[in-house]
């Protein structure tokens, strides 16, 4: 990814923490039997990365598709810029754990889907998918297939895509956990620098508390049967620079360590 | 194919039948297998008359007709049964047992309602070839990758468009449906002329088999087989293009 644009400067920011998703009370009842959700009160701000983070079946997907209008509540109510979501809506876009590319179509043709979608030109859509296409990183493969790429590409492929369609707010549900440990090094450097050029709310679901606290600027750490929120953490944590710095930074690895102590009450 | 470690191409064994039947055919001791070459040489006398270009027509027409409605209802069968829960609940043993059923014994029936001309022959090949397209449908509608469909609809797909991200992703198995169709409709095409027997080429086979003309009646399986593997061979092509990506779907 190309990224030489300067950092915004903090103080010029809009006001700090005002709220572009709000949950309250959701519950959530599988078959009017599994509790995936109980009593979800939270806020994400506009701007941040907030991480969803927890053991595999405490509802984190639930809650993503919830936010994203893909499921619906037991009870309770979310809104967006202040109105109740009721399905999913243009100013909200989904990246996908397994990717979910369309196998017949190019990269380009994926990548402007969403705009396809939207009735937006065909000449219009190829050149803003283009553009997005080449901003995470795949310049040069705008017609290949989805089965001519890694597992790394598709999931840039499945980012592009949501990107173009410029929403304010990107869901990713555990986005790097089908690639290979480089590979998703190398996503979560990108994705640290895409931030600075993409003034946009991300909203991220993870089992790694690593990935966690190397990308957010708020965890919300759920607890399994049923989920609920456990504890947020905000890791104060200088991401400007070196991306590799992170790792070895002692704030980070600090932080590690405290939400691995906390969280090992729930893993036997 | 390997024979004594040594590898063969499948079309030996084709040649080997032949020259079976070319051997038998010389004995003359059954009048109803005349050498293959007789028959070969039977090929250009029978394609040349009039009666065989009219039964050609004929029987194409009434294939065609036939194939195309059963590509369209079993499509759509296939679609209802894939989406519909309760119309699959309904439908599914019931397309399975046509599927199996002994057709051939059906077309009497069919004859009784469509009378003795095109129209049976029609029934007919759609009777053999619709069930097969519907069942196979049916798997690759069920099949659609649920992510993909939620991925449609998170970015504001309508219904014909979520239809059609459902359409192609099952269309490697739709048109494998539709392969298996073309040949079982030419099984059907040939069965219901042959009842029918005073139209297309059912009319040529009785005509051949009541003059003993029996190259020309070999003559005419031929062709008929020629017809049946070559349009098999056609619809492969065309999955080979869409296969690399049946595979491919999470
Ligand atoms: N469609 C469903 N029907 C019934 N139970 C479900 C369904 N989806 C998820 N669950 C259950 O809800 C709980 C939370 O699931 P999920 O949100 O996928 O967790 P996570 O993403 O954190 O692994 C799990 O116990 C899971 O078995
Ligand atoms: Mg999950």
């Amino acid at each position: 990814m190309t990224m030489t644009h300067p950092i915004p400067d903090p103080e010029d920011a809009a006001p700090v923490a005002s709220a572009i998703i709000e949950v309250e009370g959701i519950h959530k009842i599988y078959n009017g039997a599994v509790t995936a959700l109980e009593n979800i009160h939270l806020e994400f701000n506009r701007g941040e990365l907030t991480s969803l983070l927890g053991p595999s079946g405490c509802g984190k997907t639930t809650l993503l598709k919830i936010l994203a209008g893909l499921l619906k509540p037991t009870s309770g109510e979310v809104r967006v810029n202040g109105k109740p979501v009721t399905g999913p809506g243009p100013e909200r876009a989904f990246v996908f754990q397994d990717f979910a590319l369309m196998p017949w179509a190019t990269v380009l043709r994926n990548a402007s889907y969403g705009l396809e979608l939207q009735g937006v030109g065909k000449r219009e859509r190829e050149d803003r998918a283009r553009h997005y296409v080449a901003e995470v990183g795949l310049a040069g493969f705008e017609d290949k297939y989805p089965h001519e790429l890694s597992g790394g590409m598709r999931q840039r492929v499945g980012l592009a895509r949501a990107l173009a369609v410029n929403a304010d707010v990107l869901m990713m549900d555990e986005p790097f956990s089908a690639v290979d440990e480089q590979t998703r090094r190398k996503f979560q450097e990108d994705l640290i620098r895409l931030r600075e050029i993409e003034q946009k709310t991300f909203i991220l679901v993870t089992h790694s508390i690593e990935e966690a606290v190397y990308l957010s600027d708020r965890i919300v750490l759920l607890s399994p049967r049923p989920g609920r929120v456990s504890q947020i953490v905000t890791p104060n944590i200088d991401r400007h620079g070196d991306p590799e710095a992170i790792r070895r930074n002692p704030e980070y690895l600090d932080l590690i360590d405290d939400i691995w102590a906390g969280l090992r009450d729930y893993v036997e | 194919m390997e024979l004594y470690g040594v590898k063969v191409p499948k079309s030996a064994a084709l040649l080997v039948w032949i020259a079976l039947w070319e051997f038998v055919g010389r004995f003359e001791l059954l009048l109803l297998f005349p050498p293959f070459s007789e028959v070969v040489m039977a090929l250009p006398e029978v394609i040349g008359t009039p009666s065989f270009l009219e039964a050609a027509r004929i029987t194409l027409l009434s294939y065609l007709g036939g194939l195309g409605l059963a590509v369209v209802v079993g499509i759509a069968l296939g679609l209802l049964m894939g989406l519909v829960r309760r119309a699959d609940q309904i439908l599914n043993m019931w397309v399975n047992i046509f599927l199996s059923a002994p057709l051939s014994a059906l077309v009497p029936v069919i004859m009784i309602l469509f009378g003795m001309g095109m129209p049976t022959v029609i029934a007919t090949v759609f009777m053999f070839a619709v069930w097969i397209i519907a069942l196979d449908t049916r798997a690759g509608v069920v099949h659609t990758s649920q992510s993909l469909l939620e991925m449609g609809t998170s970015f504001g797909a309508s219904r014909t468009q979520q239809l059609k991200l459902i359409l192609l992703s099952a269309l490697p198995e739709i048109l494998a449906g539709i392969r298996l169709g073309v040949v079982r409709g030419v099984k059907g095409v040939v069965i219901g002329q042959l009842l029918v027997s005073i139209i297309g080429v059912g009319a040529l086979f009785s005509l051949y088999s009541q003059n003993f003309l029996m190259a020309h009646f070999w003559a005419l399986i031929l062709i008929l087989f020629a017809f049946a593997l070559g349009l098999a061979e056609l619809i492969n092509r065309l999955e080979e293009r869409v296969e690399y990506y049946a595979g491919n779907r999470a």
